[in-house]
């Protein structure tokens, strides 16, 4: 009898590879993306399996939960002509394909490898009270602090880098300023003046406002 | 709870001397029948809540606006609720003609769906927890994610402008407020060592104070205040309830993402804002008031306390819709990035000093 692991593993491969061709096979861009997104919850759930929760959850936090909305509100916004882009299909076919290639050469070449073969990899299961989360912090924070800092600065450069690309000051653009705003006194909005009431109302000025 | 519940099936079986015939294949299915028998326990009373809460809502807003508020079905007008989902059932689901089919269906589930399964992870009381997981703020940040989901798939299924409008500012203003969130909760994380909701209600427990008796002034809502106020407005924003209700803003764009759904489709909707609204007034509680903890030594912790305390947190969410006013968008986005955000670093920086010093108070 099939271990119940080996068929959830079997079911979650089956939703992600359908999802997966879907993404590249769909007709409308949205729903593209909506494949995409179900094709990374499912790669999830894979890792999961894999007792890697941390890593799972952060995929669906940061690429379900974040990456994939704003690609979403983008798809959406655009109107894209899908038909049109079909039209060149054969020519960038090859290359394409070349890619594809290539990349199953390096996923051959990685698996097949001494290094990451499944006798070399640990396959025993850890025990219960194991919390992966911890023990990734704590590797992340002594053994390997200088990349991880490293790699926080390069995305920090990314983020500023991005700002600063679309960043336009308009000269004729109208700003808030909600400190000054807020810092406004009575007298530098309201005058009040002082009117005698029994003036008396000039014949013209009485005709035209009533 | 699970070895009483086993008990009381074995005592019951062995009335009849059946239990040994019955347990040699039931423990197969025991572990997913508790599961299951755990989950009904905790969605019938949260739909009876969520049900409840309009009805609460109405009254509350009408006594402030000194008006009597729904009093005609039932004594008080407490069968309103099954009055108003009786009507959505029997109403018939329109799918408008352009609209993409599969997706329109779609969007109400995914919006309900998150905010039912984030309950597995919210202790009750010491103990009463279904997924007791050491990843737990985790999960709850990766599952409330996924909730903006339902709002732009069906703003954008249903193929008109104000549906879509609502959609792009659903997804700006979650995704804006979930940052603010989030690096909230890092400071709950920094001075409660954990991931785990019991250990972060646990860790509320220990200090100066709770061992004078006091455990109120323990619990984490003092040393991070900021945090604390931080986290409850961008649970009011993540919501989408007023003052920051722009993505149903009824006065600009009619009911956004909600404008083209009937019955229980639109029903499902009105579901997850109300279930969402519990869960942020739970998670509240339990991060920052100290969760089934009592304020006093001298009284007994247990679920009861944190039922007031998220009675009274759901009591502000519709105290401040009576109160203010709706926020302007620019405003709202404002608020998020350039207030919460650069507050929530400073502090986190405040946190991590304050804990490496001699002041410590959370050793």
């Amino acid at each position: 009898m099939m271990e119940f692991k080996t068929f959830v593993f079997y079911v979650l491969s089956a939703i992600m590879l359908v999802a997966a061709m879907r993404v590249i096979t769909a007709r409308n861009p949205v729903h593209a993306v909506l494949f995409l997104v179900l094709s990374f919850f499912t790669a999830a759930g894979l890792w999961m399996l894999l007792e890697a929760e941390f890593l799972a959850i952060v995929l669906i936090m940061v690429y379900v939960g974040a990456v994939m909305v704003l690609f979403l509100f983008v798809v959406m916004m655009l109107d894209i002509d899908i038909e049109r882009l079909r039209h060149r299909f054969w020519s960038y076919l090859p290359l394409g394909a070349m890619i594809g290639l290539l990349m199953v050469a390096e996923m051959a070449l990685v698996l097949s490898g001494k290094y990451f073969s499944t006798e070399v990899l640990p396959g025993q299961s850890m025990p219960a009270g194991y919390s992966n989360t911890k023990e990734l912090g704590h590797l992340l924070f002594t053994e390997y602090v200088y990349p991880f800092e490293l790699a926080s600065v390069i995305l920090l450069v990314g983020i500023i880098a991005a700002i600063m690309l679309t960043l336009r000051q308009r000269k004729d653009s109208k700003y808030q300023y909600p400190l000054e705003q807020l810092a406004v006194k009575r007298n530098d909005r309201v005058r009040l003046v002082k009117m005698p009431s029994n003036k008396e109302p000039s014949a013209g000025q009485g005709e035209q406002s009533s | 709870m699970e070895v009483l519940i086993l008990g009381f099936f074995q005592w019951f079986w062995n009335l009849f001397g059946l239990w040994d015939g019955i347990w040699s294949w039931f423990h197969h299915v025991w572990p997913l029948a508790w599961t299951l028998m755990c989950f009904v326990a905790i969605l019938v009373p949260l739909l009876v809540g969520v049900a409840y809460m309009p009805y609460f809502e109405r009254k509350v807003i009408a006594y402030m606006h000194v008006r009597l508020g729904p009093n005609r079905v039932g004594p008080a007008g407490l069968l309103q609720p099954v009055a108003d989902g009786l009507k959505l059932l029997f109403k018939e689901v329109l799918v408008p003609t352009k609209a993409s089919k599969m997706l329109f269906i779609l969007g109400p589930i995914i919006a309900l769906a998150p905010a039912l399964v984030a309950w597995v992870v919210i202790p009750f009381a010491d103990g009463w927890v279904v997924a007791d997981i050491d990843a737990g703020v985790l999960f709850l940040l990766g599952i409330t994610s996924i909730g903006v989901y339902g709002i732009i798939i069906s703003g954008w299924a249903s193929n008109s402008k104000y549906p879509f409008l609502g959609a792009i500012r659903a997804s700006a203003q979650m995704i804006s407020y979930e940052i603010a969130m989030g690096m909230a909760l890092i400071c709950v994380l920094m001075v409660s060592n954990s991931l785990n909701l019991s250990d972060i209600v646990r860790g509320q427990n220990e200090g100066l104070f709770a061992g004078m008796g006091i455990s109120v002034l323990s619990w984490n809502f003092i040393p991070l205040l900021p945090m604390f106020i931080i986290y409850l407005i961008s649970g009011v924003a993540e919501t989408n309830r007023a003052p920051f209700d722009v993505v149903e803003g009824e006065s600009e764009i009619v009911a956004g993402h909600m404008v083209e759904y009937t019955g229980m489709a639109f029903a499902l909707f009105f579901l997850a804002e109300y279930a969402n609204m519990i869960l942020v007034s739970f998670l509240t509680s339990i991060f920052f008031l100290g969760g089934w903890l009592s304020p006093v030594s001298f009284l007994p912790d247990g679920h009861h306390w944190l039922a007031a305390k998220v009675s009274f947190l759901l009591f502000c969410f519709i105290w401040f819709r009576a109160t203010f006013p709706r926020y302007r968008y620019d405003q709202i986005m404002r608020l998020g990035w350039k207030v919460f955000i650069p507050i929530c670093f400073a502090w986190i920086l405040v946190v991590g000093v304050w804990m490496m010093s001699p002041f410590n108070i959370w050793k």
